[in-house]
């Protein structure tokens, strides 16, 4: 079976005032479908980056990537929304929810985009709220709703349209622990269900949780515990031998 | 994504924010407002002056004596008479294209009948006049031709002088004798109320042959205007070149003289008036329609504010699958909505307006079609181009940028 994810040698380079700058230098990983996978590593080390190209927000300067069998990079604007809208659902630290919609509403916004009927919609955000444990907080506003109960109703707007991955960055970020339990249980249950969830943290425990964890470093893997991982090897600093490569190498080692 | 689900997006976000969307309206309300009721303005007074032009007679031409120069100094027109009886006969005669003359001499005088008397315009004129002037009798007729030629002491009495004569009598006007200026006269005729069109009021006017005015009260040859009805309208320009030539021929004027009259031809006057209130109603639309360009700028504004204040929501939309274009329709929308809404409710207030205006001025209904089509169609339009740099602003938006906008 083919690797829902596939990125090969992937760069994000970043031009800031006139110098480049380098976020991802060199990142190859595989991710199968069902995995249950964290993302960790000090800030500023890409993790963010690697999400936003996971996720077909953003293209990489070089490298190939590949999500379920699609180059992504061949794709135009207007394809990746759909994309986006069919394979991926995002939980973001934030929560990231209209404000002045309902709980209903907001996880309806998916499948409006998809073009699905307004019964069904309906039906389907119902049941996608319920399934989050919020089938009581249907038509309160975000404001109406504590931290967790935000991020159940953004789950639920990830998970609604059925999408092939689930991608959360630090989505406990802003919670406090006894929530963050809680929302990191049913990512565990999704997973369970089937769904393939890619989550990026700083909690040691939701490591421990997952059943792979990628570390991340400079903008590189450095360490990768998946045993089907068809990535580079561990450790492995070579990135693609152009000249902005070695310019950042020498200057950490003059 | 359905047209129906992009409109309720679109009416959901201009209801959130009430105030500010009836104040981004304000401009197109006050711009199609004001080119209905503008218009309602222009038509009424086009009406008002046209109805008070024909109100004075049927293709008719005035003539009045012009203005004299005495030793370089000019007087006003009629300041020195130069129009004879006999001219009034003249034109009768010989030209083709009119079809009735009445000469018109007037003077002031006391009218008495039993205890009663009054003051009244003593107006002598020619057996046509009723038919230049569209007088309706209510009583009795107008004085014939015979009559006005042989200058009998006849008279036919405007309805309020009727009135003010016969009060507290149960005697029948028509065949009473009543004194006019100190003369027996006949009442042969009353006539029907007339709309007052000017300064005076016609009811108070009594008419008598021309010839017995200037026998008994002028004394003079002369008469203050002739009236004259051309055949048709068509004919009116011809007409005046008739009387023109007649008059220059009969006051031996020589080619290099200047005429000693004047000539008041109503469809003129009616063709430049009309070009006058068509000018104006011109103006008043364009100053409308720039205040509807205005209204657009408004909505752009207001738009773009949005845009960026909404920069969050729009990173939402598109990371959860919106397209470009279903963005750029949201916003299209929107301000298209708005400036219906803005239409929809300055065509209330102008067409409401204009109407209550022409009902309680007898005019009728003014509101006009076109104003109405005109200023819709405009401002949706307006409402359109304005809305379509904002709504490009919306759909171009980076994603990941606008996800992290604070
Ligand atoms: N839009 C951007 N423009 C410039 N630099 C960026 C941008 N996004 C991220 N970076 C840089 O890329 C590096 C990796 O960032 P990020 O992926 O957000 O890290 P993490 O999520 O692991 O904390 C950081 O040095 C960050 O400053
Ligand atoms: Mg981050």
């Amino acid at each position: 079976m083919n690797a829902l994810i596939e990125m090969q040698d992937i760069v994000r380079e970043y031009v800031i005032g006139g110098d480049r700058m380098r976020a991802l230098n060199g990142v190859s990983m595989d991710i199968f479908h069902g995995e249950f996978v964290a993302i960790m590593g000090p800030s500023g080390s890409g993790k963010s980056t690697t999400m936003n190209l996971i996720g077909c927000l953003d293209k990489a300067t070089s490298g190939t990537y590949q999500l379920d069998g699609h180059d992504v990079s061949r794709l135009s604007d207007d394809e990746l929304a759909e994309f986006r809208n069919v394979k991926i659902g995002f939980v973001f630290q934030n929560f990231n929810l209209l404000p002045r919609a309902t709980a209903l509403e907001n996880v309806e916004l998916p499948l409006l985009y998809a073009g699905i009927s307004r019964k069904e919609r309906r039906q389907r955000a119902e049941h996608a709220l319920e399934r989050v444990g919020l089938g009581n907080r249907m038509a309160n506003r975000p404001n109406e709703l504590s931290g967790g109960q935000q991020q159940r109703v953004s789950i639920a707007r990830a998970v609604v349209n059925g999408p092939a991955l689930i991608l959360a960055d630090e989505p406990t970020g802003a919670l406090d622990s006894h929530t963050t339990d809680e929302i990191l249980q049913l990512f565990e249950e999704l997973n369970a269900q089937g769904n393939t969830i890619v989550i990026v943290t700083h909690e040691p425990d939701v490591g421990r949780r997952a059943k792979r964890v990628i570390r991340f470093k400079d903008g590189q893997i450095e360490a990768d515990d998946g045993r089907r991982s068809a990535g580079r090897p561990v450790m492995s600093m070579s990135g693609p031998g152009d000249g902005v490569a070695r310019g950042e190498e020498q200057d950490r080692c003059p | 994504m359905p047209i129906g689900d992009t409109i309720r997006v679109a009416l959901r976000s201009i209801a959130a924010n009430k105030l500010r969307s009836v104040l981004t309206m304000l401009g197109i309300i006050i711009g199609v407002a004001s080119v209905i009721a503008l218009s309602a303005v222009g038509q009424a007074a086009t009406i008002g002056v046209t109805n008070q032009i024909e109100a004075l007679g049927t293709n008719l031409l005035t003539i009045n004596s012009s203005s004299a120069q005495v030793g370089g100094v000019r007087f006003g027109p009629g300041s020195q008479p130069t129009l004879l009886y006999t001219d009034v006969q003249q034109i009768a005669a010989n030209d083709p294209d009119v079809a009735a003359v009445s000469a018109l001499v007037q003077s002031n005088g006391q009218v008495v009948y039993g205890p009663n008397n009054n003051s009244a315009t003593v107006q002598g004129t020619s057996a046509d006049y009723a038919q230049i002037k569209n007088l309706s009798l209510a009583q009795g007729r107008y004085f014939s031709t015979p009559e006005t030629v042989q200058g009998a002491n006849v008279v036919v009495l405007g309805s309020a002088i009727a009135q003010t004569l016969f009060a507290g009598t149960t005697v029948n006007p028509i065949g009473a004798t009543i004194e006019v200026k100190q003369m027996p006269f006949t009442v042969i005729g009353v006539l029907a109320a007339q709309n007052s069109t000017g300064f005076q009021n016609p009811n108070d006017y009594i008419e008598i042959p021309a010839t017995t005015a200037m026998n008994l009260f002028t004394g003079s040859p002369y008469v203050n205007s002739i009236l004259v009805s051309a055949k048709s309208p068509a004919v009116m320009n011809q007409a005046e070149q008739e009387i023109t030539s007649t008059l220059r021929f009969l006051h031996h004027l020589g080619p290099t003289q200047a005429s000693d009259f004047q000539i008041f031809n109503q469809a003129t006057t009616l063709t430049a008036l009309s070009s006058i209130t068509q000018l104006l109603t011109e103006v008043l639309s364009g100053v409308a329609a720039i205040s509807l360009l205005v209204g657009g700028i408004g909505i752009m504004n207001i738009m773009l504010v949005s845009v960026t204040e909404r920069t969050r929501e729009i990173g939402i939309r598109k990371a959860i699958g919106a397209k470009r274009g279903v963005i750029m329709a949201q916003f299209l929308v929107e301000s298209l909505a708005l400036s219906l809404a803005g239409a929809f409710i300055g065509l209330v207030i102008g067409a409401g307006g204009s109407a209550l205006a022409g009902f309680l001025t007898h005019v009728g209904n003014l509101v006009s079609i076109t104003a109405v089509l005109l200023s819709v169609g405009f401002s949706s339009v307006v409402g359109i181009v304005f809305g379509v740099y904002p709504a490009r602003k919306a759909a171009n938006l980076n994603t990941i940028d606008a996800l992290r906008y604070e």
